[in-house]
């Protein structure tokens, strides 16, 4: 190849290489000195040497030995810097050493494919010499591999449902949800139809139409019935689905007031990264929240001049009663969440400042969901789905399913949000207010500011 | 030629020295107003931007695969940002955000609808070169200085923005919540107006060039399918950036100037903040308006470049021509009032979203005719397997397979479980990813000889297809039962849930596939950079097509066509016309020289024509025994 005897492209790539090798440099260099000044720094500030040890192997992941090296240097510069030079490359050279050998297997890979490439050549000299065509073989190539792709790929679509979806797939397990399930397995087999045929058509095409010297292609610009056919099919198609789905959507949020009323009102907040559940309580509601009275103890924001807050109770996982109808009602005290129960068919964002609703019937128990799949150890999970922060993968609440009578005796057991430190915060701030104007009045005043 | 190949390094970091060229070297290769030369400035920024975003991402599939293990190697490269061998979550945030950002705007946007509006709105329309070449130049240096921005992000002290692509406020607001939404956040919104302005500039450009510079007898009816694309899509970008740059302004003004638009109501980290009256779901609104735009955006230039490589290399017209253009026309209508399916559990009244549902099951309709005209094109075809037809069926593929969940995510009920979740990721890498990346290579492939005078290495081509197509598929297509059982994207790690387990294999395996497919794209980084050099000098026309690019000289010069430019007098796609005896007759060749072979709805109801013909006809109704049978 003449890729190597060109003197201009070698230059060229010398030129990289030593900017390549200057740029490694510098970026050792870099790293040593900042290894060195938070090592002084640490040295010099912290007088006892335990406590610097400990620092110092946060900052830095340095070995013990150069941390007490440090120490004593601290009065010196110039030793301060050997000592953080021993520390510097704290990687182990064996991991150079086989990223360079990747580096290494990747270019005699590509070394092999020039190879290869070179004998394809040759091949097809001695093909020209023979007489023989060099171009129609690679697209006779090209075709058979595209009726192999369409054999294996349909294949690997049939595995890929068989072994992926039997594993990804668990029945619903609300009233919805099994409408919503009916609505995907229709779609999925009328999606299913049009790939396998529409790849079929794609691929034997390209497979019976190859090119070839004695052929002329079949002049066809248009065909308007044919046309009008294939615009009115889809058409038809996802009109039903369009309906289908709309009723489906709106029978699922669009609950009628008085369900709304008999449905079990819970709360769920999210925040950076844990959800805070709450239950109403004796009297069934769930009491005003003000996120500017948010303090440490009153985490939600609760306000106790709602009385209904009074008997809030703090849930320290989603605990449901199995057939009662449920209306979530989904926060956010910082930034976007997602309540995401993906066995309940439920999802809704939480929004901060706004309220959001969802409402479903459990149908299944968490007992007769681990019955149902063999899997003892199963729990249905509510977990975060909008991206909100480094812990955005693990934010999350055990959901169980339970009957009525596990219900109330689980939720006897959980605490009041208006404990006895928040019951004395608030009779201390209502005492100051009462000095000149009505408790009340001046919360609300207050808020509204 | 010669120094084409240093040209890509130039364009990317311009502080070099280059004061030994020759004097005119800064106007030729680096300040040019010539669409030809922009053309290939937007390529090859757009392929180093590319590699970047790809790089990203096998980054941070390293970290699906193995979320245990440690990879001391990153450390050095890295630094905080993988402590100890292991991305940290918040790096990982920042490289989703990243790699998405640049993959759908720098590289699909920009290196794909400004590479190739550039190069080809001029050539196949017959024009001299663009509407307004200054404004052109703007177009990429404002797009060189989006990109030097945005990678820019990787050196600082906080990091690159980690909101997401979609920069979801109040996440994207807020430093506290996440440290990318500092400083790395500021600079992703600068990128992204001095991007924006950038596509005004080349928008206004393609759309007055579409309109005014077409040569003698181009109609719009005559003109190629890519130049519909490609003008289309310029009115969908025209329309819908200015959307984005409001929705940036009043996330600067809320991050920076205590405003309150996005915000509400919030207490972070135990901080009361003062915000009120605000709403994150406006940004969502406004984002989406642009947002979903967008997707076309990304994936008509890829439909108008297939459209045209597959009818030349079946040989063939393309079918329903009218079809097609209609279809067009469908979406870049329809694409305005779908943004809302992105939003359906988001709390936008659920009503709406019923609503957004219908409009969005409607756009599949012109997609489904589309997919539909594409397979007839293909049957009784001579197909030819160059590269670029390669993928252009792959191209097809794709978006057949990705298109077809859209009918899941855009139906407002199924999406209650699938919104946000690995599907959702499936579905738009197979229909947006995939369909447009394949379309752009589809277009390098093929205008390659017409760009740099040198025909690319088939051989590599075919390699780069096959592994690039099945790597795609294999990374993708697992993905979508991920989202079915419920595995949200943009999560770190899949260890913190016990159903997530059986995923990790799954993982390893996409990983795998995805480096494979990544390592795959050295051989067409070699074939194309070598090729520039070292290719086989390209014919006139070497694929045998009608579209008048393939009339000007192999040498580019200046205004395109040495003498007059060239008078066009029939569609682009009389391909294997019976009567004639070649297989392409280009739009150039007036009715007068192809007697043999003409048609009777050719003359469009000219009667003077009509009456000619017949003539003619009678006159050589012995000669022509084939004719008769037509």
């Amino acid at each position: 190849m003449g890729f190597i005897k060109s003197s201009k492209l070698k230059t060229v790539w010398i030129l990289a290489f030593v900017v390549g090798i200057a740029l490694v440099g510098r970026a050792f260099a870099q790293e040593t000195d900042t290894t060195a000044t938070q090592t002084v720094d640490t040295a010099t500030a912290v007088a006892d040497t335990a406590t610097a040890a400990d620092t110092a192997g946060d900052v830095a992941p340095v070995s013990p030995d150069t941390v007490t090296a440090a120490v004593p240097a601290a009065k010196a510069d110039k030793p301060a810097a050997a000592a953080a030079e021993d520390a510097g490359p704290n990687i182990d050279p064996q991991v150079y050493k086989n990223f360079f050998y990747g580096l290494l297997l990747v270019f005699l890979i590509c070394v092999l494919v020039g190879v290869i490439g070179k004998i394809i050549q040759v091949y097809e000299l001695t093909r020209r010499m023979n007489g023989k065509d060099t171009t129609y073989y690679l697209y006779n190539f090209n075709a058979v591999l595209f009726l192999v792709a369409l054999v294996l790929g349909l294949y690997g679509v049939y595995w890929s449902y068989v072994h992926h979806g039997g594993q990804s797939f668990r029945a619903a397990v609300t009233e919805h949800g099994q409408q919503i399930d009916t609505m995907f397995i229709i779609t999925t087999i009328i999606c299913t139809i049009v790939l396998v045929v529409m790849h079929i058509g794609l691929f034997s095409f390209a497979y019976i139409y190859r090119a070839r010297p004695t052929r002329k292609a079949y002049f066809y610009p248009h065909n308007n019935t044919i046309e009008k056919i294939w615009t009115i099919t889809p058409a038809i198609v996802l009109t039903i689905l369009v309906l289908f789905g709309f009723f489906t959507w709106r029978g699922i949020t669009n609950v009628p007031e008085e369900d709304q009323k008999n449905a079990l009102h819970i709360e769920v907040v999210g925040e950076q990264f844990t959800w805070t559940v709450r239950y109403p309580g004796r009297d069934g509601q769930l009491g005003e929240r003000n996120y500017r009275l948010t303090t440490p103890l009153n985490g939600l924001g609760m306000d106790f001049n709602d009385k209904k807050n009074w008997d809030d109770q703090l849930g320290s996982e989603i605990v449901l009663p199995v057939n009662k109808p449920v209306r979530v009602q989904i926060g956010s005290k910082d930034i976007l969440h997602s309540f995401y129960m993906p066995d309940f068919r439920v999802q809704m964002n939480a929004v901060p400042g706004m309220k959001t609703y969802f409402q479903f019937t459990p149908t299944v128990t968490t007992e007769e969901m681990r019955d149902r799949l063999g899997d003892y150890k199963y729990d249905f999970v509510m977990l975060c789905a909008k991206i909100c922060g480094g812990g955005h993968y693990n934010m999350q609440k055990k959901v169980r399913i339970v009957t009525e009578e596990e219900y109330q005796a689980w939720l006897n057991e959980q605490p009041y949000f208006f404990t006895e430190d928040l019951r004395k915060e608030f009779k201390m701030s209502q005492a100051t207010q009462t000095a000149d104007e009505p408790a009340q009045e001046r919360l609300l005043a207050n808020v509204h500011e | 030629m010669s120094s084409i190949a240093s040209v890509g390094t130039h364009n990317v970091d311009h502080h070099g020295e280059h004061g030994h060229h020759h004097e005119s070297f800064w106007t030729k290769y680096v300040f040019s107003q010539d669409h030809k030369m922009i053309a290939k400035q937007f390529l090859i920024t757009g392929i180093v931007m590319a590699v970047f975003a790809m790089i990203l991402s096998i980054l941070f599939r390293m970290q699906l695969a193995w979320p245990d293990k440690e990879f001391p190697i990153l450390e050095v490269f890295l630094g905080k940002w993988a402590e100890g061998g292991r991305i940290n979550p918040e790096f990982f945030l920042a490289l989703v955000t990243i790699h998405g950002t640049i993959m759908v705007f720098f590289v699909l946007t920009a290196g794909l609808s400004g590479t190739f509006a550039n190069l080809l709105i001029p050539y196949q329309l017959g024009a001299r070169d663009m509407a307004s070449p200054f404004m052109n130049m703007l177009s990429y240096w404002f797009f060189l200085g989006a990109c030097v921005v945005m990678i820019s992000s990787f050196f600082i002290e906080s990091g690159p923005a980690s909101a997401g692509w979609t920069i979801y406020p109040p996440l994207s607001a807020i430093p506290k919540a996440i440290p990318g939404s500092g400083l790395g956040m500021t600079l992703w919104l600068a990128s992204m107006v001095m991007f924006i302005i950038s596509q005004v500039l080349g928008g206004t450009n393609y759309i007055s060039t579409v309109l005014n510079l077409r040569t003698k007898g181009m109609d719009l009816w005559k003109m190629p399918l890519t130049v519909w694309a490609l003008f289309l899509t310029a009115i969908v970008g025209l329309l819908s950036f200015p959307v984005l740059v409001s929705a940036v302004v009043l996330l600067i003004f809320d991050r920076s100037f205590g405003t309150s638009f996005y915000l509400s109501d919030l207490v972070v980290q135990g901080q009361i903040l003062p915000n009120e009256g605000g709403s994150p779901i406006l940004f969502q609104h406004l984002f989406w308006f642009l947002g979903h735009p967008e997707v076309y955006i990304v994936l008509m230039p890829a439909l108008g470049l297939t459209s045209e490589v597959i009818s030349t290399n079946s040989r063939k017209p393309i079918f329903g021509y009218h079809a097609m253009v209609y279809s067009l026309i469908g979406i870049t209508v329809l694409s305005f009032i779908v943004w809302g399916h992105h939003m359906f559990v988001t709390g936008m009244n659920p009503f709406l979203g019923g609503v957004f549902m219908i409009t969005t099951l409607i756009i599949a309709v012109p997609s489904a005719v589309k997919s539909f005209n594409y397979l007839a094109t293909l049957w009784r075809g001579n197909i030819r397997f160059t590269p670029a037809m390669l993928f252009a069926i792959g191209m097809v593929s794709f978006f057949i397979s990705g298109g077809l969940t859209g009918l899941y995510v855009g139906n407002s009920a199924l999406d209650i479980n699938l919104h946000d979740t690995y599907f959702v990721v499936a579905h738009f890498h197979l229909v947006m990813g995939s369909a447009s990346i394949f379309g752009m290579l589809c277009g390098v492939y093929h205008w390659y000889p017409k760009m740099f005078g040198r025909m690319m290495n088939e051989k590599l081509g075919y390699l780069h297809f096959w592994l690039t197509f099945v790597g795609a598929y294999f990374v993708f297509f697992p993905m979508h039962f991920m989202g079915i059982d419920g595995v949200p994207r943009r999560y770190y790690a899949f260890t913190e849930f016990p159903f997530m387990e059986k995923w990790v294999s799954v993982n390893i395996f996409i990983t795998w596939s995805a480096i494979i497919a990544g390592l795959g794209q050295i051989a067409f980084i070699w074939n194309f950079f070598a090729s520039m050099r070292f290719g086989k000098v390209a014919t006139q026309n070497p694929w045998g097509a009608n579209t008048l690019e393939w009339t000007t000289p192999v040498k580019h010069i200046h205004g395109n066509w040495p003498g007059e430019i060239p008078t066009v007098y029939r569609w682009p796609y009389d391909y294997s016309k019976p009567g004639h005896h070649e297989d392409f007759i280009p739009q150039t060749v007036p009715f007068s020289e192809t007697m043999s072979s003409n048609l009777p709805h050719d003359f469009e109801g000219n009667v003077e024509a009509e009456r000619i013909q017949r003539e003619w006809e009678l006159a050589n109704a012995a000669a022509q025994p084939e004719k008769e049978r037509e």
